[in-house]
């Protein structure tokens, strides 16, 4: 559904994506980790098409993104901190939301009535809390039923019920076969969210395959352990490289 | 862009600064109204009020304003909106309130008190500005990833088109008084949007008289179809180009 051929990004003279190839099947639920600076956020918004790579395409059902906009209207995206016009109140940015997409006229209501988001829709999005405000983010990226999920951070700031919520209706898209992409760094989230691993390292797509081989490939018999091996191989593949360079 | 413009627009009038800004217009307008009854004298002071507070106001309102949305251009650009449609429904939201409240602060005085030919053209000229450091303002924002900065570099260019280039243009008239300069000056004035807003007004008004040779010459110039047609179009351009810039620059930018 997603395929990423070959993208870098510079900013500045930070390479942060090196020609960067991935691709996102429908019906898979990815785990997208790396450490700090890795390029998990550059990598989600040049899919959103808020960065824009130097060289490299992005097909979303097989249409290249570049200059074009109608494909983000199949994209729910909740951002790792959202980030909202502070006069305007909760029911309005709805409607807008809304009005941004007239051609959709069934709504997911599900998280919007679980989080009880109608109690607050006359306060003003600057008054919220930073938990409301990630609760109002997840309600707006499952609103219109989108074919793919972009979910960057979905539990951080969520209290433990509404955690719960928003775990059990990402399950709920998943086995109605929606493409999902999750960037967490806390791996019990992932491992119950996901099917398929996807490690970044320094630009660069360190391991990619479902979560079943990752553990037979580290030997481990759980999720955790076998993420920090796969963090072990990547401290060395840099002390290899470091010593390659003094050679 | 129509819809992204009215909440724009809502975002805008909500925020206060638009009713604050036309009162103060207002008020500067009845107490000049007050001072004097020759409407040619309440036009001059007008102006000069004009000249410096408007742009000065439109270049740093325009830059907070656009940081002050960068979450809300931010959010759009998730959206399946063009990116040219948010930045556009911005910048007109910008105009439209700028360009409203001198239409109002300035014109309700008006309608109460009287004009002439002189006070439309100073409400034309008040319009135009906005939008010309409006313009500038956002080619700054775009520019820049630091409000602070862009702050800055707008204020920058308020001195220099409303300070620094009167010291500059004398400072060659002084300099080359010994040479017919009228064609050289009319070119000057041309290079700076708030100069020619300002003589577009002084020529109608019957002091330009008391300029001198130069004075004769512009009188002429701007009174021909020709003058006022290269005048407006100078004028379009430096409207049209700063902004033109920047749209190219928003399209580009990364969030």
């Amino acid at each position: 559904m997603i395929s990423v051929n070959g993208i870098s990004k510079k900013f500045g003279k930070q390479e942060v994506l090196k020609d960067f190839k991935l691709s996102f099947d429908t019906g898979n639920s990815y785990a997208i980790m790396g450490p700090n600076g890795s390029g998990k956020t550059t990598l989600i918004k040049s899919i959103l098409g808020m960065v824009l790579p130097d060289s490299g395409e992005i097909l979303v059902k097989g249409q290249s993104i570049k200059g074009s906009e109608s494909y983000r209207s199949s994209i729910g995206y909740m951002p790792q901190i959202g980030r909202y016009p502070q006069n305007m109140k909760v029911g309005q940015l709805f409607s807008m939301m809304k009005d941004m997409r007239p051609e959709i006229k069934n709504y997911d209501m599900d998280l919007v009535e679980a989080f009880e988001l109608n109690k607050i829709k006359d306060k003003s999005m600057g008054t919220l809390s930073g938990g409301t405000v990630q609760k109002v983010s997840a309600a707006l990226a499952f609103l219109f039923n989108p074919e793919i999920l972009i979910l960057d951070e979905p539990t951080a700031g969520l209290d433990p019920i509404a955690v719960e919520i928003l775990k059990s209706k990402i399950q709920r898209e998943r086995k109605a076969g929606k493409l999902i992409l999750v960037t967490s760094h806390i791996l019990s989230d992932l491992e119950e969210l996901t099917n398929h691993a996807v490690y970044i390292f320094e630009g660069k797509v360190f391991f990619n395959d479902t979560i079943e081989s990752l553990k037979e490939m580290t030997s481990e018999e759980k999720f955790s352990p076998a993420i920090a091996k796969l963090m072990q191989w990547t401290l060395k593949k840099k002390s290899t490289t470091y010593e390659l360079t003094h050679a | 862009m129509l819809k992204l413009l009215k909440y724009a627009l809502y975002d805008i009038l909500k925020s206060r600064f638009a009713i604050i800004y036309t009162v103060f217009l207002a008020l500067v307008a009845i107490s000049i109204y007050q001072v004097s009854d020759d409407l040619s004298k309440v036009s001059l002071s007008l102006m000069n009020i004009m000249i410096m507070i408007v742009p000065l106001i439109s270049a740093v309102f325009a830059t907070t304003h656009f940081y002050n949305n960068l979450e809300f251009i931010e959010l759009m650009l998730a959206q399946p909106v063009k990116r040219s449609q948010v930045f556009l429904s911005q910048l007109f939201a910008v105009i439209l309130m700028l360009s409203l409240s001198i239409l109002f602060g300035f014109g309700l005085p008006m309608l109460l008190w009287g004009a002439d030919s002189s006070l439309i053209t100073l409400l034309a000229v008040g319009v135009i500005l906005s939008a010309v450091f409006t313009g500038f303002a956002f080619l700054a924002s775009v520019l820049t990833r630091d409000k602070a900065k862009a702050i800055g570099i707008s204020l920058a260019l308020w001195i220099y088109f409303s300070l620094v280039y009167d010291g500059f243009v004398l400072y060659i008239i002084y300099s080359f008084a010994d040479y017919p300069l009228e064609k050289a000056t009319l070119g000057l004035v041309m290079l700076n949007p708030v100069d020619l807003g300002r003589i577009l007004m002084l020529m109608q008004l019957d002091i330009s008289a008391l300029m001198g040779y130069t004075g004769a010459f512009f009188q002429k110039f701007f009174s021909s179809n020709m003058g006022l047609f290269i005048a407006g179009g100078t004028l379009a351009l430096w409207m049209l180009f700063p902004n033109f810039f920047a749209l190219r620059v928003f399209r580009k930018r990364d969030f």
